[in-house]
């Protein structure tokens, strides 16, 4: 039995220790908005935010976050209108939109730690989140954007 | 899924009905099949097929007959209804359409998919005929209750509007869907000075969703019962399971069932977690069968070996022995590209519930048709028993239309030996060895030049697999030895046109499964041409520019997007020490992409700093979405310039995971600017069209920078 707090939700779940948190998320939560891609903290896909910071949840065994909050997608803002998410909409960023649940969760842990990023700052925060559509000029922008809107 | 018609026959839009307070728009099939909408019953059963639906709240909704896989269809292909339903383009909403012949593609045969950049060009009719007959149907309505004629009726932002009175299209969808059916082609559409939708700069409809995690992809699908299935398949294509051992799989807690399928052994389990580790700590026996000796060297000396004599003629014009003996001078060239992986970020999962009388599919998938059909097949259901819910993809790029839909069909055969729901789900390791991969090519060719530097006699041998050969559809795909998806951007070249050629293919089969990847043939094609022609230009001692501006001047399309990409990238002008550009233009799927790209060089180490693109695709529909594909395409194409490759090594896929099979990332990835020929030409398609440049644009920036000519893929300079 593992207790986390889930998007400020106090949550009993009994799994076993080592399963990753993103299936914990997914399958156990029914939080469907933290993606799949990689398995092996590759793609970013997976970026959930614990005690703010940005992390890939299917290498991390739930054990790692107990009593440690966590936030998803679902719970950035409660109406898409965190600074990212609006700058994300204004610049017309996703395709599939696969990936940008951890793009925009990536994004939105730089912003929390460096509100005014520089184009270096960007490369760091998010080289780590793929996206094979290509939305990448737009991420680049948008996580600008959302700067000035935050 | 790359033939281009015109788009002579047209589905009829003849049947209206209410349901449940709504309009709907149906069409009914050519020849006569009337669709079965049943008017104001209760009939629960019945398919609904239609392309719109006006409900009494004023929303408009939109069913797309294609899959929205990041391409932009969700917002286009509602455009073209809003245009010719005066909507209200706040109360547009989009579904995917059900698997129904009714929306099947007149391109594909009557096939429901979704693929070769067709989804906007070949539905612009139909979609604006939906919209039409739905706006007229809705002004007769009008016309009819307050008893005067339709001329003095018109309709705005999803209003009818006589004089001084507003009635919203909610309110008259009762009364127009008692009306008689229309045939659409009575219906008269916009001129295109009248568009307001079309070719307005467009943001996406399906944002809200993709933003806030609520976008419901395949991976996503849950529900009360549904178990999560991993399967263990043969590390080596076409090898089969001789026994297995699942003790240790079934000690693994949530652990339900280990069944065996045709595909291999499959774990179900509680959750995604379980059914891994278990499939993890299977023991199975192997048979690996034919091609456990599968190596991509020896696979390319053997290519190289068969390009040295001719295959099965593909193109020819001209006595091209004796046009190459004229030559000035003559240059012998060999290209080659490997074998990839389309990667998807969602790798593949397919949901099947199956009952004794029907069975329901959860997936993103390209091919509802070949779905329903082998669900069909594997479970002795009729087709019209088999419902596919398509949700939204997580990238497709080919991967989720396969002639066997063999992501499906192994669902259904594992839900079938589970005996309950089941949503089988792919690893990425699972993804990237699961084959249907773009094969690998090579590309021998003797060009002939005059005494001027221009070619007068191009001999071309091509090797590499066929994808239609062996399939279910290799009638539609293959004419006479020559799947046309192998030599399509050569066989068809515009430089070959007027001079001497012949272009011949070998289609050597290995045991690895191909597929159309993003661009198809042309992810090869449009490399080795631009940057053969890249070549002669040098060896003729000109221009790039100016050479292919000579070679292009009777093709109006190709030298007007060259010449906008060209004059908006400044061809010429002074750049930072260290960078170069270089310069490319093909034709795909009916328009034409050209591109500039401004390269640097350190450490041997390729860096693409800006891309200039220029694309005529006749009428653009929605040109924001037109410039999201370039820049999408820019990405796809540079993750096979500068970084993917598979290879094989006894038998086995050598790559795994986005560690050694690798993408680009956002670090990489350059500034693109999109620029739209002004056309009202025959229009082509967008999604893929701006792969095929990018890499042959890079790679003569490269050689204009270092003097190096990369003939293959990934491109890599000597010294790294």
């Amino acid at each position: 039995m593992v207790t986390l707090t889930i998007n400020a939700k106090a949550q009993q779940l009994d799994v076993p220790d080592d399963m990753p948190l993103l299936w914990v998320l997914r399958d156990v939560a029914h939080l469907t908005g933290t993606k799949f891609g990689c398995g092996i903290a590759q793609c970013g896909a997976c970026t959930v935010h614990v005690d703010g910071a940005p992390l890939r949840s299917c290498i991390t065994p739930v054990s790692a976050v107990a009593g440690k909050s966590i936030t998803t997608i679902e719970g950035l803002s409660p109406d898409a209108s965190h600074p990212v998410q609006r700058a994300w909409a204004e610049l017309d960023v996703v395709q599939c939109g696969y990936c940008q649940s951890g793009q925009i969760m990536s994004a939105a842990a730089l912003l929390a730690k460096i509100p005014k990023p520089s184009d270096a700052d960007i490369d760091q925060a998010l080289s780590g989140n793929i996206c094979r559509c290509g939305t990448y000029p737009r991420i680049r922008a948008a996580v600008k954007r959302a700067a000035e809107l935050g | 899924m790359n033939s281009r018609n015109d788009i002579s026959r047209r589905g009829f839009l003849k049947s209206t009905a209410i349901v449940g307070g709504a309009l709907v728009v149906a069409f009914t099939l050519p020849g006569g099949r009337r669709l079965a909408w049943a008017a104001g019953t209760d009939n629960a059963t019945f398919s609904p097929n239609a392309f719109l639906r006006v409900g009494s709240d004023n929303s408009v909704t939109v069913l797309l007959a294609h899959s929205e896989m990041g391409q932009g269809i969700w917002t286009g292909l509602a455009m073209l209804i809003a245009e010719e339903l005066d909507a209200d383009w706040s109360k547009i909403r989009v579904e995917h359409a059900p698997a129904d012949a009714a929306y099947g593609s007149k391109v594909f045969g009557g096939l429901q998919g979704t693929g070769g950049s067709t989804s906007i060009w070949s539905e612009f009719d139909r979609y604006r005929q939906a919209g039409a007959v739905a706006r007229t149907l809705l002004v007769q309505a009008a016309a009819n209750r307050l008893g005067v004629p339709v001329e003095d009726i018109r309709t705005e932002n999803g209003e009818v509007i006589v004089g001084e009175k507003h009635i919203p299209y909610g309110d008259l969808a009762a009364e127009a869907s008692q009306l008689p059916a229309l045939d659409p082609a009575s219906v008269k559409l916009k001129e295109a000075k009248d568009w307001k939708v079309i070719g307005k700069p467009t943001k996406r409809l399906d944002t809200p969703e993709k933003i806030n995690g609520s976008a419901r992809f395949g991976m996503d699908v849950q529900f009360e019962g549904l178990m999560t299935a991993v399967v263990a398949r043969s590390p080596v294509f076409g090898g089969s399971a001789k026994s297995f051992d699942a003790t240790r799989a079934k000690a693994v807690p949530g652990v339900r069932q280990v069944v065996q399928v045709p595909s291999g052994v499959a774990v179900i389990a509680d959750h995604y977690w379980a059914a891994k580790v278990g499939r993890d700590a299977l023991t199975v026996d192997w048979d690996l069968g034919q091609h456990a000796g599968l190596d991509s060297v020896k696979l390319l000396t053997e290519f190289k070996k068969l390009a040295t004599t001719k295959g099965q003629t593909a193109a020819q014009s001209g006595d091209i022995s004796a046009s190459l003996d004229k030559a000035a001078k003559t240059l012998d060239i060999e290209y080659h590209v490997p074998y990839l992986a389309h990667a998807p970020m969602e790798p593949l999962n397919c949901t099947v519930k199956l009952n004794a009388d029907s069975c329901e599919i959860w997936t993103g998938t390209q091919f509802q048709t070949v779905d329903q059909q082998v669900t069909a097949k594997f479970t002795g259901l009729k087709p019209e028993q088999v419902q596919v819910h398509t949700m939204f993809l997580g990238g497709g790029f080919g991967r989720r239309a396969t002639p066997t839909s063999d992501f499906v069909t192994e669902a259904v055969q594992v839900a079938k030996a589970a005996g309950v729901p089941v949503k089988t789900v792919w690893s990425r390791e699972d993804d990237v060895h699961g084959g249907y991969y773009r094969s690998a090519f090579l590309h021998k060719a003797r060009i002939g030049l005059d005494k001027d530097g221009l070619p007068l006699a191009w001999e071309q041998v091509i090797v590499g697999q066929s994808i239609g050969a062996g399939t279910p559809f290799e009638a539609m795909l293959v004419h006479e030895g020559i799947d046309h998806t192998s030599v399509e951007g050569v066989a068809d070249s515009a430089y070959l046109k007027t001079i001497a050629h012949h272009v011949s293919l070998h289609s050597p089969t290995t045991g690895i499964p191909v597929l159309w990847w993003r661009s198809v043939g042309h992810s090869h094609t449009g490399f080795v041409m631009e940057s053969i022609i890249d070549e002669l230009a040098n060896a003729a001692g000109k221009d790039p520019l100016e050479y292919r501006r000579v070679l292009l001047k009777n093709e109006p399309r190709l030298l007007g997007a060259l010449n906008l990409a060209a004059e908006k990238a400044n061809w010429g002008s002074p750049l930072p020490n260290g960078h170069a550009r270089g310069i490319a233009v093909h034709a795909s799927f009916g328009s034409y992409v050209a591109q500039v790209a401004e390269v640097s060089v350190t450490d041997d180490v390729i860096r693409v700093h800006r891309v200039v693109c220029a694309v005529d695709c006749g009428v653009a529909v929605n040109p924001q979405g037109i410039a999201a594909q370039m820049e999408s395409g820019v990405a796809f194409g540079l993750s096979a310039a500068l970084h993917s490759k598979l290879t094989f090594k006894d038998g086995k896929v050598q790559q795994s995971n986005f560690h050694d099979f690798q993408v680009l990332r956002l670090n990489e990835m350059p500034v693109v600017e999109t620029h739209i020929v002004p056309s009202t030409d025959k229009m082509g398609g967008i999604g893929e069209t701006a792969v095929p440049p990018v890499a042959p644009a890079v790679a003569n920036a490269v050689f204009a920078l270092t003097g190096q000519r990369l003939r293959e893929l990934p491109l890599q300079l000597a010294g790294v």
